[in-house]
């Protein structure tokens, strides 16, 4: 049976949760996305702030037919605005082990002669190199991380760019990369520049050292 | 690499950076081919290097520059010559040159059914085409399609121009309502903001009107309309994405259609087309309170989305903008409603955030063709519900 189609406030929760998700579990051969939201609930908590119940059916962007389904709690704060939202999440089944592919990324990156400098993933016609998509899922894992400390009830985040994408010497086994991406903001639908610094290792998971909101140029 | 020294040598060669020579194919085992680029500056230093170590070489291109310069000619060429609608490439974005050429050969192609009509100019005063197809009549009632007020909405553009060719070439499918009905279909219907997508920044969305005492220009074509205007869910700041405008209709390419379609008098169906979200909605975005045809125009959304959704499977979400999507004053598809087009409706293409606005090209004609059905579903419905 169709599920009745969700109100907007729910979709945008429904969002986070995806992109929270993606976070803590994506990386550079792994994109988790939303694919439907089968339930939802709202439930106003006093003094605290809103709880969104959710029910998600997730897709692995590589993968389109390993699905998962999965439970969120989303609690928006209602003193703080500052606050992250707190999220809460249960996945039902496994996902698929990206070892090898990690691997086969991190040993390419490791072997590059030069440090990896790259623009507009993807261009103007939606074009994504091959060898960029890890690239681009990396960001996407660490774009999830800034939707999810900026994100409010009435906003919804997506990475829209990747503007340039610059990779840091390092001494250690650490991969290091700095991002300068747009992100596209539904409601308001603004693009904001945005940076990140992102740390991976295929044993490690992504970490965002730092990031910030960069100015708006004047031709946006 | 003739042998292990020679290999070597080649190594070496790698590594003096000040001649910046490009190996195309590096020196890996003796016995086999090394290519490389050189820089013309540094050519007298790497023959006379190869010539004196002895290792043999061969010259494979004199300048390549000059293949770079005829590849580029050659692409420009072939964009030309894809003028004709027999070999228009459906499944690539085009300029609006291309565009505008490709509609003339639509015109040209099917005379009797399609004609092309100037309804204004935009801001910088490009001309604002409709094509209107129609097999005679006069006045008869008439369907309005509009793709591109948001310009970096690529997919609905490059959508427009397959479905105005399905249309035109005649399809089966659309013969019933050609009989007894017209369509009007604007497909560059933000020109301006269009042009500037392609020469300075891809995610535009606006059109390029100056604001006075702003150094913010545009304002949101989708929030011009005198519908709820500068309610919620749109902006009094000329910077903002969602800016609706120092009036209603003060965008000559909004008050362009408004006027045609309250000259027209007998429109009865209208379809906006915007991207991203994949979602099927009908008004209100300026009040939460439900349309009076609230219930048909929902079960009518169901029925196409589900219609769509069997072409490739591609789930829609549906329902009013302020319920599906969120508040938004001023839009065309409430001005229209509350102007008597009672079937209005506004797509939103695929996908949902995976490239959102830098949706590839390869996903231009499976998006047309799923988009299809369900716009077939709306303008069938609007014939054979005469009002």
């Amino acid at each position: 049976m169709e599920p009745p189609p969700p109100c907007s406030a729910a979709g945008r929760a429904a969002a986070l949760a995806a992109a929270c998700i993606n976070y803590r579990r994506g990386g550079p051969s792994r994109g988790l996305e939303l694919r439907a939201v089968t339930a939802a609930a709202t439930q106003d908590i006093d003094n605290v702030g809103r709880k969104y119940h959710l029910k998600l059916v997730l897709e692995d962007i590589l993968e389109k037919d390993n699905v998962v389904n999965c439970t969120a709690e989303i609690l928006y704060h209602l003193g703080n605005k500052n606050a992250a939202p707190d999220v809460d999440f249960t996945i039902e089944g496994e996902l698929k082990n990206t070892d090898e592919q990690d691997n086969i990324f991190y040993n390419q990156i490791k072997s590059l002669k030069k440090e990896l400098v790259a623009q507009n993933i993807p261009d103007s016609h939606g074009n994504v190199p091959p060898e960029m998509e890890p690239i681009r899922l990396l960001a996407r894992v660490a774009a999830g991380y800034v939707a999810w400390q900026n994100s409010t009830e009435n906003t919804r985040y997506e990475l829209a760019q990747i503007k340039d994408v610059r990779q840091v010497k390092r001494s250690d086994d650490y991969l290091e990369f700095d991002y300068m991406v747009l992100l596209h903001e539904f409601v308001s639908q603004e693009i904001i520049p945005w940076q990140m610094r992102v740390l991976w290792h295929p044993q490690h998971g992504v970490k965002v050292t730092q990031n910030s909101r960069q100015p708006k140029p004047a031709e946006y | 690499a003739g042998d292990e020294a020679q290999l070597a040598l080649l190594q070496d060669l790698e590594e003096q950076v000040d001649l910046q020579v490009d190996f195309w194919r590096g020196p890996t085992k003796p016995g086999l081919p090394a290519d490389l680029r050189v820089p013309f500056q540094s050519l007298q230093a790497v023959k006379s290097f190869l010539e004196a170590n002895d290792i043999a070489y061969s010259i494979m291109i004199e300048d390549v520059q000059d293949l770079l310069d005829e590849e580029k000619m050659t692409m420009t060429l072939s964009r030309r010559l894809q003028r004709s609608t027999a070999t228009f490439d459906f499944a690539s974005y085009h300029t609006i040159e291309e565009i505008y050429e490709w509609m003339d050969e639509l015109v040209a192609a099917y005379p009797s059914l399609v004609s092309k009509l100037e309804i204004g100019q935009s801001y910088e005063k490009r001309p604002l085409y409709v094509l209107k197809f129609s097999t005679g009549g006069s006045g008869r009632p008439a369907i309005w399609l509009d793709t591109g007020i948001h310009s970096r909405e690529w997919i609905t553009q490059a959508t427009g121009v397959w479905t105005a060719n399905k249309v035109g070439a005649g399809d089966a499918s659309v013969t019933a309502i050609l009989d007894s009905m017209d369509i009007f279909f604007e497909i560059v219907t933000n020109p301006d903001g269009f042009a500037y997508t392609q020469s300075t920044n891809r995610l535009w969305r606006k059109t390029r009107s100056i604001n006075a005492g702003s150094i913010c220009v545009g304002v949101d074509p989708n929030r011009n309309w005198d519908a709820g205007f500068g309610g919620a869910g749109s902006s009094s700041n000329p910077c903002a994405q969602t800016y609706h405008g120092p009036y209603a209709h003060s965008e000559s390419e909004v008050k362009a259609i408004a006027d045609f379609i309250l000259l027209h008098g007998n429109v009865k169906a209208a379809v906006s087309i915007h991207s991203y979200s994949q979602m099927l909605m009908f008004p209100y975005g300026y009040k939460t309170e439900a349309a009076p045809d609230y219930e048909e125009l929902n079960e009518l959304a169901a029925k196409a989305v589900q219609d769509l959704a069997a072409v490739y499977g591609t789930r829609y979400t549906y329902g009013s903008i302020v319920d599906t999507i969120y508040e938004a004053a001023g839009t065309t598809v409430d001005w229209a409603y509350d102007n008597g087009v009672k079937y209005s409706y506004t797509f939103e293409l695929r996908d949902t955030g995976r490239y959102g606005f830098l949706l590839p090209a390869s996903q231009i004609v499976p998006t047309a063709q799923e988009t299809w059905p369900a716009l077939l579903d709306i303008l069938l419905h609007a014939l054979e519900h005469p009002y």
